[in-house]
């Protein structure tokens, strides 16, 4: 007793559209403001880094005991810590090492992890079985626990905290490594490549792992955040950087006994400082993700 | 199939007008849309009245049902009047709305699963209505609430009560839906496709329920259907609605004697009836969409009695003898239900 | 049901005892001899003292004898002798657990109450003020937690003079006022994970059927809101707010270390530094605990709040 369904009318056929260049056919690629500034200032910083020795007022560890816990004034633009030391020369000495440490530790968890989610997406098995038990294991540690473990074990460094933080995050890297290497997989043209005799290995590292680069890169760079606040409060324990370096997590640490008396910018100066490059970096890193189609997460 | 009474009560003694939809308009600013939902919709339901609302998928007839309760999307453009008993709901500030909603006018849509809250149980999903937009104490909400259970005949109502949505089946999920309805004891119920997606017993049962509470209560009831033949037995008057217009309004047995517009005679040409030795002719071409705009009659490119002057003709309800009336340019032919079955 | 908590219970059961193994396995791993730190000063580390304390702490048996009678211990309640104090392990970490379980408990209910609070915002009022939301709780989230900390002191505390700025009070009302900085600093970060699964659980639960229904039936925007939206879309929120608690608890090495409270946290920092490796070992293994544990309790209410999967797991 329904309505009957009738058949819908032959659609007319589309008229050929005419072929236009390349280049007014790509839609304009723009970047939105808050991405600009928040590139823009990785920039500044990155080159601030590189150039510390060179723009920084002072040297990093020049005590000066009667310019104790200064105020920002003409002298000292960012103030001065209890041993008189210029905030702003260490906070820019910092930068090097507070922003190549993350990085070293993220290249070295994203070896360890696409290799071993590489490894278990293509064998699967036993080698699957193995190494999602061992990451879940490592999952039982909540936050930085883990790697608390190993400096616990291999004593206080910087070279230490960077081993521990990398072991501690490869296993996130290995996870989302498996599930896209997983889905690659089982597209065809990796069919072809065996049938033409290429080896496994050399399929993955030459033609499966350079495919998944796009996914990966915009998932490690959504990352490096969360990679560079481990670093830091790292330091902050005091298990990571050692004095006299100025990282900025260990130097946020040495301001803190300053706080109490009053003093605020020994700790804010290089706590602003870890805070900006993080909430820029995630700024960059949600829209570089978006554009290299990271679903995930 | 519940066959209408052969004794109609027509023109009960108190013909007062319930709800009264005036020249409704509604555009949805969607994509793609080039004309409205509604088009100066007219619509009238009497107390006791059991009205009829038919027509395809996308021809506007839930959007008149929703309008009523005035549950339309936030940015739908509305023009003309919904008057229920008297007040115009589209101008009602937020409290007196809820006060409709609650006592005078009850809705039954068409999936009863999906009308309720899957985590709750069957007595919160009655009594809620009755404590939170009535005001009973808890005690007297449960007591009615197994009382609205047996009224639709449902056995063993206090342990229904406890059980969850999905515990129970399709057919008691809408006695239960309707038992809700008829809570705030309404003047009027909107059911749309309140039977469709039940099977045919228990069609009949929901039906008799439904025209119980009409008799004894006088409540109007405005029955949303895609099937004419259902409506044309159930009811006492039907509006078929076409592209967002009404294009016929009769008393049932008037429209199933003698349609006199081509898309209702096509509606009827289209369904097979027991003894009925002419084969079945199904409308041709498709219902029309949103984005389908007409400069003229918009059945013209399905019709089979349209003329060239139909397709500019700007459509307007035409009175006819026996009180209904018809949106259609060719009044002139006798019998366009003849002409459509050829 | 209870094959699916049976089956939960024991999935807890070998990750902790894995878990266990590898706390227990990497510290015996560590280089250095741990009979020099116990003696004492290089100097008069004679052969013979070493040898004694060796025995004494059973140091020469093999990995798996020790993780043996370690484990065997720790579930008769025995978490070995610290190094550093010399009093027993479970002594020195039950006094420090009410202070840990206050400060996560307080810092939960901010988190959750503040976090869907701003999720029924979003979701509700939507546009600009959702937008306000995100970009704040983001922000807030991109923060280190020992940022957080030491700005709340620099401002409420030192600045201001509202709070404490350090240790963790007496008696119910002055450990909250201790401890409600701390709790903040923890719970500041949560709120743009909890705030933004309460707005997408919400959206998905406004485009139900039964919540036209109920407005239909002239239930006020505020009660369709309480009664349906939210209550449907408790679910997931749940959840998260779970996991987030439970990986509280390895926040408070942080809190507590900026805080300058004895609790869990900043003793598993002071072992670690003092080389006491039998607190340590004890403090990372609880800490796993109360992480698996939680996240499991969580997984077993799961059912509870949703009808429908209790269901299904009967059927099941």
């Amino acid at each position: 007793m329904t309505l009957p369904q009738t058949a819908a009318p032959p659609v007319p056929p589309v008229p050929p559209v005419p072929m236009m260049s390349s280049k007014s056919a790509k839609p304009a690629r723009t970047w939105p403001i808050p991405f600009r500034i928040a590139a823009g200032f990785l920039l500044l910083t990155a080159t601030l880094a590189i150039l510390a020795p060179l723009v920084a007022p002072y040297e990093p560890d020049a005590i000066d005991l009667n310019a104790s816990l200064a105020l920002p004034d003409g002298a000292h633009v960012l103030g001065t810590d209890q041993s008189g030391r210029d905030l702003l020369s260490r906070v820019l000495h910092g930068a090097g090492p507070s922003l190549v440490a993350p990085l070293a530790l993220l290249a070295l968890a994203s070896v360890i992890g696409i290799a071993l989610g590489t490894l278990a997406a293509w064998h699967g098995g036993w080698v699957d079985a193995l190494v999602s038990r061992v990451t879940d294991v490592m999952f039982a540690f909540p936050g930085l626990l883990f790697v608390i473990l190993i400096v616990s074990v291999f004593g206080d460094g910087l070279t230490t905290a960077v081993i521990a933080l990398a072991l501690a995050y490869s296993p996130v890297v290995a996870k989302y490594t498996r599930s896209i290497a997983l889905a690659e997989r089982a597209k065809p043209y990796i069919d072809a490549y065996r049938v033409q005799g290429m080896g496994g290995f050399a399929i993955c590292a030459r033609r499966l792992v350079p495919n998944l680069a796009p996914s990966l890169i915009g998932y490690l760079v959504l990352m490096f955040g969360q990679v560079l606040m481990g670093m830091a409060t790292l330091s902050y324990l005091g298990f990571g950087a050692q004095p006299p370096s100025s990282e900025w997590g260990l130097m946020v640490k040495e301001g803190q006994a300053a706080l109490v008396q009053g003093a605020l910018w020994p700790a804010l100066v290089p706590g602003t400082a870890i805070a900006l490059v993080v909430v820029a970096f995630n700024v960059v890193g949600v829209r570089i993700s978006d554009r290299l189609g990271v679903r995930e997460r | 199939m519940v066959r209408k009474e052969s004794d109609p009560a027509k023109t009960p003694l108190d013909a007062e007008t319930l709800l009264d939809i005036e020249d409704l308009t509604v555009e949805l600013p969607g994509v793609g849309a080039r004309r409205p939902v509604l088009d100066a919709v007219r619509l009238r339901v009497d107390r006791g009245e059991v009205v009829g609302l038919v027509g395809e998928s996308g021809s506007g007839k839930s959007t008149a049902a929703k309008a009523v309760l005035r549950m339309l999307p936030r940015d739908a453009h509305l023009r003309g009047r919904v008057g229920v008993a008297g007040r115009d709901v589209l101008t009602l500030n937020a409290g007196d709305l809820r006060e409709l909603r609650a006592r005078r006018v009850a809705m039954v849509h068409q999936d009863p699963r999906s009308s309720l809250n899957p985590v709750r149980r069957i007595g919160d999903f009655l009594t809620e209505r009755l404590i939170h937009t009535l005001g009973r104490p808890k005690a007297q909400a449960y007591a009615e609430a197994l009382r609205l259970l047996e009224a639709v005949g449902i056995v063993r109502p206090a342990e229904r009560l406890r059980q969850f949505p999905h515990e129970l089946s399709g057919g008691m999920l809408q006695r239960v839906v309707i038992a809700a309805a008829l809570a705030g004891d309404p003047e009027l119920l909107l059911a749309d496709e309140a039977t469709s997606a039940l099977d045919v017993t228990t069609q009949a049962e929901i039906l008799a329920i439904l025209r119980e509470h009409r008799t004894g209560r006088g409540l109007g009831l405005l029955f949303i259907t895609h099937d004419l033949h259902l409506a044309a037995a159930y009811c006492d008057r039907v509006y078929v609605m076409y592209a967002g217009r009404v294009v016929e309004e009769r008393t049932a047995e008037r429209l199933f004697e003698d349609p006199r517009h081509p898309y209702t005679a096509g509606l009827l040409a289209c369904t097979p009836e027991l003894g009925d030795p002419r084969p079945i002719s199904p409308i041709p071409g498709r219902p029309p969409s949103l984005d389908d705009a007409f400069p003229g009659c918009p059945f013209v490119a399905r019709c089979p009695v349209a003329e060239a002057a139909c397709e500019t003709w700007l459509p307007v309800a035409r009175e006819l003898d026996d009180g209904g009336s018809v949106m259609c340019r060719r009044t002139d032919l006798d019998h366009p239900a003849e002409k459509v079955r050829r | 049901m209870p094959a699916r908590a049976l089956r939960i219970t024991l999935g807890l059961l070998v990750t902790l005892l894995a878990a266990s193994f590898v706390i227990f396995g990497a510290i015996y791993a560590a280089p250095g001899d741990p009979a020099a730190f116990l003696v004492g000063g290089q100097e008069d580390a004679t052969p013979e003292k070493l040898a004694a304390v060796r025995a004494a702490y059973h140091l020469d048996d093999p990995l798996w004898v020790q993780y043996g009678d370690w484990i065997g211990g720790v579930l008769r309640g025995d978490l070995g002798r610290s190094m550093q104090y010399h009093d027993q392990v479970a002594d020195l970490v039950s006094s420090r657990v009410p202070t840990t379980l206050f400060l996560v408990g307080y810092s939960a209910v901010l988190f959750v109450v503040a976090g869907v609070a701003l999720g029924v915002l979003s979701a509700v009022r939507g546009g600009r003020v959702d937008s306000i939301v995100v970009a704040v709780t983001t922000l807030l989230a991109s923060i280190p937690k020992f940022v957080k900390a030491l700005a709340l002191v620099a401002f409420l505390g030192v600045q201001l003079g509202w709070f404490p700025v350090t240790g963790a009070g007496e008696g119910f009302g002055d450990r909250l006022h201790h401890l409600t900085l701390p709790a903040l600093s923890l719970a500041l970060g949560e709120l743009a994970v909890v705030s933004r699964v309460t707005r997408q659980s919400m959206l998905e639960q406004y485009a139900q059927d039964h919540v036209t229904v109920a407005r239909a039936a002239g239930l006020s925007e505020f009660k369709v809101i309480r009664r349906h939206v939210l209550r449907n879309a408790l679910a997931p929120v749940v959840t998260m707010c779970g996991l987030i608690i439970a990986s509280l608890f390895a926040g408070t090495v942080v809190v507590e270390t900026a805080f300058g409270i004895s609790g869990m946290g900043s003793l598993l920092v002071q072992a670690i530094n003092t080389h006491d490796f039998p607190v340590t070992q004890a403090v990372l293994l609880l800490m796993v605990l109360a992480y698996m544990l939680v996240t499991t309790f969580v997984d077993l209410v799961h059912p509870l709040i949703d009808p429908r999967v209790r269901l299904e797991g009967s059927a099941a």
